[in-house]
């Protein structure tokens, strides 16, 4: 009875350090984009005084203020938030369209290559486009294909993790009793899997499209190499030149350009958080 | 007449795999080897003139890069970061699947907490870094007014002083990233154990702590050798971060490899040859690390089933011959 209750006691304790460094973490989580936002609104005379305060006079006014010291500089939002978008749309498409095709002549087919193929896939998986960056950006001057946005949409077509975990899902999901009675009805192979098998995949194509978009969307390394010209500048670079001598001590309009660079993403994340954090998991290895 | 409709269907194997396997040439393929090539060349300049391989001294740049002090100091300030953000993020990410995981208490709000130390992962690593920057910043910042205020320090702290100090704020700023990202993958692999196996502990007496060493950690070491290679893949390219927050400060202590090649190449000199063989170095390290990936994930029943195949097809011959 005694060795119960002490037990009771122990978990008890352990239960409030449990909640106490979750609580912890959860505000460390949200806690710098408070700042950011409540800074967005406050004048940097304001933030210079206390940059903890979340105290302003006037925050519309501040707002206005802020905003109007990027007019004239080279911090431009909103052609960067549309060049991210097109770039991020465009790649998210092609990438998920093209990887289920590719998995699905990796899963439904037997051909002789296609072991040796699938092995090559899981191979390059990891190699991060920035080490053959030197070699993109020669091949791409010299056809004068720098500056263009395409360049960062067409290299989705090859998405090789994602055709890995398209596999595993058409591995774990299809049937090919399904394919086999849409060709006994008189089905062509590509009609087959345009109607049947691509409608079929839309809860992993829900989760890879969350995370091919937000790829997109945060990449600066290679676009920054590619990209030269101000008016394609995609938004991770626009956030790049806040960094810049010009805005040093205007504050105000740092965390006002941080903030609206985040706004979307968090819009996405309220919106669709249980999704993603589902597929998270279901991007790692199967165990 | 059955096999020979497999084998017609078996072309759209080939085709629907056309576009895949030409996109990868062109923007893949074709980007490393190039890479490679000019890694033995003297490509330098914007107009360069006259580039050729270097025939007489083939692995000129690759010396040049492996001697260069800068690179040295990019490539240890790499390794270093990522052993101070990778060390603390698997630790408290093994925690908090401990606690997440316990099958006698449950932690409530479970599915609230996860997303919360999910979120920082998905917002842009340049924004973070600039936000850092000015979190940190000196002498106003709001660590630094925290701090002042709460009597630690005088006139606050300068983060960006001292390389020691840069690489911990990077390193910081990863885990911060990161550690979400690693506690949502253990946890699945965690679900993923057979039930059965607890249950077998249970009845065997084992504490929670002998549960978690013994039986839960054993079970989920494939993920775990999955999040370490692909952290230290992800690692070696640190880039956003250290080049918005630490270029330029506390003596080049947050310099990283991605930061070197870059400079190499777009810098005021545009040295492409070295930037390309410090870029074909860091490819070899990555392949090797790849090769690890592919042995871990490769599928090992499939590879069961066929050595068995080939078995039995050896067997069924080997009846034959008799």
């Amino acid at each position: 009875m005694a060795k119960t209750q002490s037990l009771h006691k122990e978990s008890i304790g352990l239960k409030i350090i449990i909640y106490v460094v979750c609580v912890i973490l959860a505000i460390a989580s949200v806690l710098p984009f408070i700042i950011m936002f409540s800074n967005s609104m406050r004048s940097t005379f304001e933030i210079q005084q206390s940059s903890i305060s979340f105290f302003t006079k006037d925050p519309i006014g501040n707002l206005a203020k802020n905003w109007k010291v990027f007019n004239g500089k080279s911090f431009d939002p909103a052609t960067g938030f549309i060049n991210s978008l097109i770039v991020s749309t465009g790649t998210t498409i092609l990438a998920v369209y093209f990887s289920c095709l590719t998995a699905y002549a990796l899963y439904a087919y037997e051909w002789k290559l296609r072991d040796a193929f699938f092995g090559l896939i899981v191979g390059i998986m990891m190699i991060p486009g920035t080490v053959t960056a030197i070699g993109f950006y020669q091949a791409a001057y010299k056809v004068g294909m720098t500056n263009k946005l395409s360049m960062l949409i067409l290299p989705a077509i090859a998405s090789p993790n994602m055709v890995f975990f398209m596999r595993q899902y058409l591995q774990a999901s299809l049937s090919m009793e399904i394919v086999d009675s849409a060709r006994i009805d008189g089905a062509g192979e590509f009609m087959t899997f345009n109607r049947i098998v691509f409608p079929l995949m839309k809860p992993a194509i829900a989760t890879q499209c969350i995370f091919t978009f937000v790829g997109s969307w945060n990449n600066l390394f290679v676009p920054q190499i590619l990209l030269t010209k101000k008016e394609k500048f995609t938004l991770p670079i626009e956030v790049s030149l806040l960094n810049s001598d010009i805005y040093q001590t205007e504050y105000g309009s740092i965390y006002l350009g941080l903030s609206l660079t985040v706004i979307p993403l968090i819009v996405i994340y309220i919106l669709l958080s249980r999704y993603i954090v589902e597929g998270v998991a279901l991007g790692g290895v199967k165990s | 007449m059955r096999n020979k409709k497999l084998v017609s269907y078996g072309k759209f194997g080939y085709i629907f795999s056309i576009p895949f396997i030409l996109a990868f040439l062109v923007f893949s393929l074709y980007p490393i080897v190039y890479t490679l090539v000019i890694g033995f060349t003297n490509l330098e300049g914007l107009n360069p003139k006259d580039v050729h391989i270097l025939w007489d001294n083939p692995f000129k740049n690759f010396a040049w890069v492996l001697k260069s002090k800068l690179f040295k100091k990019s490539f240890t300030n790499t390794v270093v970061i990522w052993i101070m953000n990778f060390i603390p993020q698997m630790g408290l990410a093994l925690l908090l699947t401990a606690w997440f995981t316990d099958r006698r208490s449950k932690v409530k709000g479970q599915g609230l907490f996860k997303i919360l130390f999910y979120m920082p992962n998905i917002i842009t690593a340049a924004t973070v870094a600039i936000l850092f920057g000015q979190i940190f910043g000196f002498p106003s910042g709001p660590v630094n007014a925290t701090l002042i205020k709460l009597g630690l320090s005088k006139e606050g702290f300068d983060f960006q002083l001292k390389p020691m100090r840069i690489k911990a704020v990077v390193a910081f700023i990863q885990f911060w990233q990161w550690y979400g990202y690693t506690m949502v993958m253990l946890i699945s692999g965690v679900i993923g154990i057979n039930p059965e196996i607890f249950e077998a502990a249970d009845l065997d007496g084992a504490n929670r702590v002998q549960t978690f060493f013994l039986i839960t950690l054993p079970c989920i070491r494939t993920i775990m050798l999955y999040v370490l290679v692909t952290s230290l893949i992800g690692g070696l390219n640190m880039f956003d971060i250290p080049s918005l927050y630490a270029m330029n400060h506390g003596d080049n202590g947050g310099y990283t490899l991605n930061c070197f090649i870059k400079d190499q190449a777009f810098g005021p000199d545009n040295f492409y040859d070295t930037a390309a063989a410090a870029s074909v170095l860091m490819f070899l390290v990555i392949v090797a690390l790849s090769l690890v990936l592919f042995f871990i994930m490769r599928d090992k029943d499939e590879a069961k089933l066929k050595k068995l195949k080939k078995q039995q097809l050896k067997m069924a011959r080997s009846r034959k011959a008799y």
